[in-house]
Parts: C-alpha cells; sequence; structure tokens
C-alpha cells in the first residue's frame, strides 16, 4: 500500500490546507534549523580557525590511521563473524542434540547480553589478557556470529524441503546437501539481511570507544582535546566531520543491501530474497515468504547463470 | 556467591538504573516513532522529507557517536544545564525512536488498502483515517517488531553507563575496578540482563495474545 492510499487527491479545501501544513511545517524546520544554527554561530562554532584544523597534516594522518583502524576492525569481525556463524548455525541444525542444545544456549545468551559488556569482560581478562584489538574482534565476532547465525538459520528454514529431499534421494551425504544445496540458496536470499547486519557491525565498532581502542570516534575525541584553537575545543567541528565520515560508510553498505534486495526480485532465481532489514535483534529473523517452489534441477540450473552474470 | 552479597546495594541500584533508563527511552521512542511514522505517511512533503532524513540519520549513526553528540555538544552549544540521565535517555530514545518508525511504518502498509480507501470514502480526514482506522489495527503486526526493538534498547542502555550514569554495565566497571573477578561479575550481570529481556519479551507476547483478534 503506498502512502497514497491514505489521503485522497487533494480537492481545492485540502490543498488550501495542505499549503497551509506545508508552509507551517517547513517554517518549523528551517526554524528549528535557523535557531541551532544561530546558537552555534553565538557560541563561535563557525569561527574558521577552528574548522582549519581539518586541513593540518597531522589531523588528517589521525582520521585516516583511525578510519583504517575501524575497518581493520570491521573487516576481521565481519570476516570471522560469518565464519562462526556458519559453524554455530550448523551446530543449531545438527541432529545431534547435545550440540543443538548447545547452540541454542549459546546463541541465546549471547544475543541477550549488551555487545559493551561482553567486549568490556574481554577487555579486562576474562579470558586471559587481551588488547584492545581483539577484545573487540572476539565480542563483534561473537556478538554477530550468533545472529547473523540465526538469520542463515532462517534462510535455511525457507528452502523449500524438496529442495534437501531430492538431494538426499540423488545419493549426496549430509555435508554435501548442506554446501551444495542448502547454504547456497541460503546465503543467497538472506543477502540483503546479511548486509544489513554488517551495518550493524560497522556501527558497533564505534564501541572500541570504551575499551581504549584508537577508532574513530576515540580519535575524534583525541583530536578535539589535543587541538584547543584560541582556548575553545573543537568538539562541534570533529563530532560533524567524523559522524559523517560513520554515516557515508554506514550508507554505502545499506545501499548495497537495498540493492542486492532488488537485484534478487528481478532475477528469475526462484529464490524469495529477504528485506534489507535489520533482522531482529532476539526473535528469529524473519523468513523470506514462501519461496515459489519450481523444479529443482531447472532451479540450481537457473541459479548458476544469474551467478555467471556476476562475473 | 560473594561478589553479589557484598555489594547487593550496588547491583540493586545498577538494575534500577537499567530499568529506569530503558523504560523513560522506551517511552521517548514510542512517541516520537509514532510520530515520525505519521509524518512519513502525510500528505504533507516537507513533513515526510523530514521523517525519511530523521530515520535515514539515526539509523545509521552508531550510538556512541549520538551519546558523544548529546554529551559534549548539546550541553556546550544548546542546553547547558541538563543531567546525564536526560541527555542518555533522549540519545537512546531519538535513536530507537527511527527504528520505531520504521516498524510502524510497515505496520501501517499491512493494513489492508480497503480499510483506508473505505475510511476516507466515508469522509474521514487524514487524521481520523489514521487514528481511528489504520493505527489500530497495525498495532498489530507492530507488536512482535516492537519487542525486538524494545530489547535492543535495554541492551543499548549499556552505553549510557560508560557516560556518568549508574547502570548495570557502571556497576560491572566499578566492581572491576575494585579488584573483583569479572567473570563473577560477568555472570551476574548477564543473568539480570537475562531478567530484564526475558520480562520484556513475556510482556510483549502476553500483549500479543491479547490484542490477537480474528480478521
Amino acid at each position: 500500500m503506498s502512502a497514497s492510499v491514505l489521503f485522497d487527491a487533494p480537492g481545492p479545501k485540502a490543498r488550501v490546507r495542505n499549503t497551509i501544513y506545508t508552509v507551517a511545517g517547513s517554517a518549523a524546520l528551517v526554524g528549528g534549523i535557523v535557531w541551532v544554527l544561530l546558537r552555534l554561530n553565538e557560541k563561535g562554532e563557525f569561527d574558521p580557525a577552528l574548522w582549519d584544523i581539518f586541513n593540518y597534516a597531522g589531523i588528517r594522518q589521525n582520521i585516516l590511521e583511525a578510519l583504517l583502524a575501524t575497518l581493520k576492525v570491521f573487516a576481521l569481525a565481519g570476516v570471522f563473524s560469518l565464519a562462526f556463524a556458519v559453524l554455530m548455525c550448523v551446530a543449531r541444525l545438527s541432529d545431534h542434540r547435545p550440540v543443538r542444545w548447545f547452540a541454542v544456549v549459546f546463541i541465546d545468551l549471547f544475543r541477550s547480553i549488551p555487545l559493551l559488556i561482553t567486549i568490556f569482560a574481554l577487555w579486562v581478562g576474562i579470558l586471559g589478557t587481551m588488547s584492545p584489538f581483539w577484545a573487540l574482534v572476539v565480542g563483534l565476532t561473537i556478538y554477530n556470529g550468533c545472529v547473523q547465525a540465526e538469520v542463515l538459520r532462517a534462510g535455511i528454514n525457507a528452502v523449500p524441503k524438496g529442495q534437501k529431499e531430492a538431494a538426499y534421494a540423488i545419493g549426496l551425504r549430509k555435508y554435501q546437501v548442506m554446501t551444495l544445496v542448502l547454504f547456497p540458496q541460503a546465503i543467497r536470499s538472506m543477502l540483503p539481511t546479511i548486509i544489513s547486519q554488517l551495518v550493524v557491525t560497522l556501527k558497533d565498532t564505534s564501541l572500541g570507544f570504551m575499551i581504549l581502542y584508537p577508532e574513530l570516534l576515540h580519535s575524534a575525541r583525541l583530536i578535539a582535546n589535543n587541538t584547543p584553537v584560541n582556548g575553545v575545543y573543537p568538539f562541534v567541528q570533529t563530532v560533524a566531520v567524523f559522524g559523517a565520515i560513520y554515516i557515508g560508510l554506514c550508507l554505502v553498505l545499506s545501499w548495497l543491501a537495498t540493492w542486492i534486495e532488488k537485484r534478487g526480485r528481478k532475477a528469475k532465481s526462484g529464490i524469495t530474497v529477504a528485506s534489507a532489514k535489520e533482522p531482529a535483534a532476539s526473535e528469529v529473523a524473519p523468513a523470506p515468504g514462501a519461496p515459489v517452489a519450481a523444479d529443482p534441477l531447472d532451479e540450481t540450473v537457473v541459479v548458476d547463470k544469474a551467478q555467471d552474470k556476476d562475473n | 556467591m560473594n561478589v553479589l552479597l557484598d555489594n547487593l546495594s550496588l547491583f540493586r541500584e545498577g538494575f534500577i538504573g537499567t530499568l529506569e533508563l530503558t523504560g523513560a527511552s522506551a517511552l521517548v521512542a514510542m512517541v516520537l516513532g509514532v510520530i515520525i511514522a505519521g509524518f512519513r505517511v502525510s500528505p504533507v512533503p516537507p513533513l515526510r522529507i523530514f521523517g525519511a532524513l530523521w530515520v535515514t540519520l539515526l539509523r545509521n549513526t552508531p550510538l556512541t557517536l549520538l551519546f558523544l553528540v548529546a554529551f559534549f555538544v548539546v550541553p556546550k552549544v544548546l542546553f547547558p544545564d541538563l543531567d546525564s540521565f536526560l541527555l542518555a535517555v533522549c540519545a537512546c530514545g531519538f535513536y530507537t525512536s527511527a527504528f520505531v518508525a520504521e516498524a510502524v511504518r510497515s505496520g501501517i502498509n499491512t493494513v489492508p488498502l480497503g480499510q483506508a480507501e473505505a475510511a476516507r470514502s466515508i469522509g474521514m480526514t487524514f487524521t481520523q483515517t489514521m487514528s481511528l482506522v489504520v493505527l489500530p489495527q497495525a498495532t498489530r503486526t507492530v507488536v512482535p517488531p516492537l519487542s525486538s526493538i524494545f530489547i535492543a534498547l535495554t541492551k543499548n542502555t549499556a552505553i549510557a553507563g560508560a557516560f556518568n550514569n549508574v547502570d548495570l554495565f557502571n556497576v560491572s566497571k566499578t566492581l572491576s575496578n575494585d579488584g573483583y573477578d569479572i567473570a563473577v561479575i560477568f555472570l551476574w550481570i548477564t543473568l539480570a540482563y537475562l531478567i530484564v529481556t526475558y520480562a520484556i519479551n513475556g510482556l510483549f507476547r502476553l500483549l500479543e495474545h491479547r490484542l490477537e483478534v480474528a480478521r
């Protein structure tokens, strides 16, 4: 249902009313923004000298290093969490009851503990001494691995039952059914959700701030504290610059997720692609709607073709 | 066991702190979220743009950054004398409101087309259509995602503990500084969070059950 169903094509009266609302709404918005800008101006935050600090080579170097530090954690945590997620997902779907139960308890437990507390405990030394870098990576891996495992499980459960049955019928082994039939389809259908969770991973790298890992926010605070200009600490400026960097990074990833979702909708692979929404933090991730069961053999062929297009 | 018994009052304070932060932020997030969702489907373009901007910006900002804004920029520029609890509630509440707005909006989208059309055809205005027909029906589909949003909020309030608020994270930090074994602290803190998250989960299950109506 599009938004326009909620209201009529406006008649003369409604047009006038909408115009009034539009003007009033814009005025309120512009007024709010102007007020903030005026306050900022009043406090001298637009002083060019305060913004000039970003022209210093040293500060640019700091920003670059911090960005690299953030991306390094993100890359490692992203890869490790996906690997861990596959492991947990296999354990969760295992035929052996103890393994399955262990996975259920582990996933449930670490999804309900705040990531900050996990990271803090790792940093303080619950598993022996750990540098902030590894505390952050391990914490992110455990938490996001658990969430991604549930995402993958939802994807596997959404693969039509006939696929698995057919795979067993032609004599594939258990691990072959998983690796050749179930996982490829599950990953393909859950890719938008997986990437959205990666955005969460990226955002959560900022928790390194609390354990003194020199990532973006930490270096923002250092820069603000260490480069006073005429006795004013440039907090507003650094927050603006670093905020823009974060939002830019996350938006790029979010767009990628939405793009893949749209592309998957168009592809005629018979795999229903999940929405690019963030998976729910506690509930089981929403499974995509019942996929159209096509002829299994035919389907794999189509999938292969679609993948060829990628390369 | 001693860690808990020796510091029972500290743990209680932290537990109540987490509950207060969660409750207050949830209230802010609910009110703001519904308003923003209303903006996003309204016939007034600037409000729609504002809603879209609000959701996009807040969903793509790390909460820690919001806390930095709340604790270093807001007191300096806008309101100098806010206490840390209020600032933390604003940061958590605003952040969560973006997620609530999205949940409510997708809830609105699941209300059958005919409902809104019927409301309109008997002459209801946009506000009436929303408040009398669409939103009450959207509530049912919104409840399950809201449950996970509020559980995520509970966990996010831990960040407030790093910014001068007394909550469970703050307690674990204090105790760890006092030299207690982190493993034991971690165990009790985890238990406390499990209690809160399971309580929220149960509450929403109940709500879902009560709201269940055959359509």
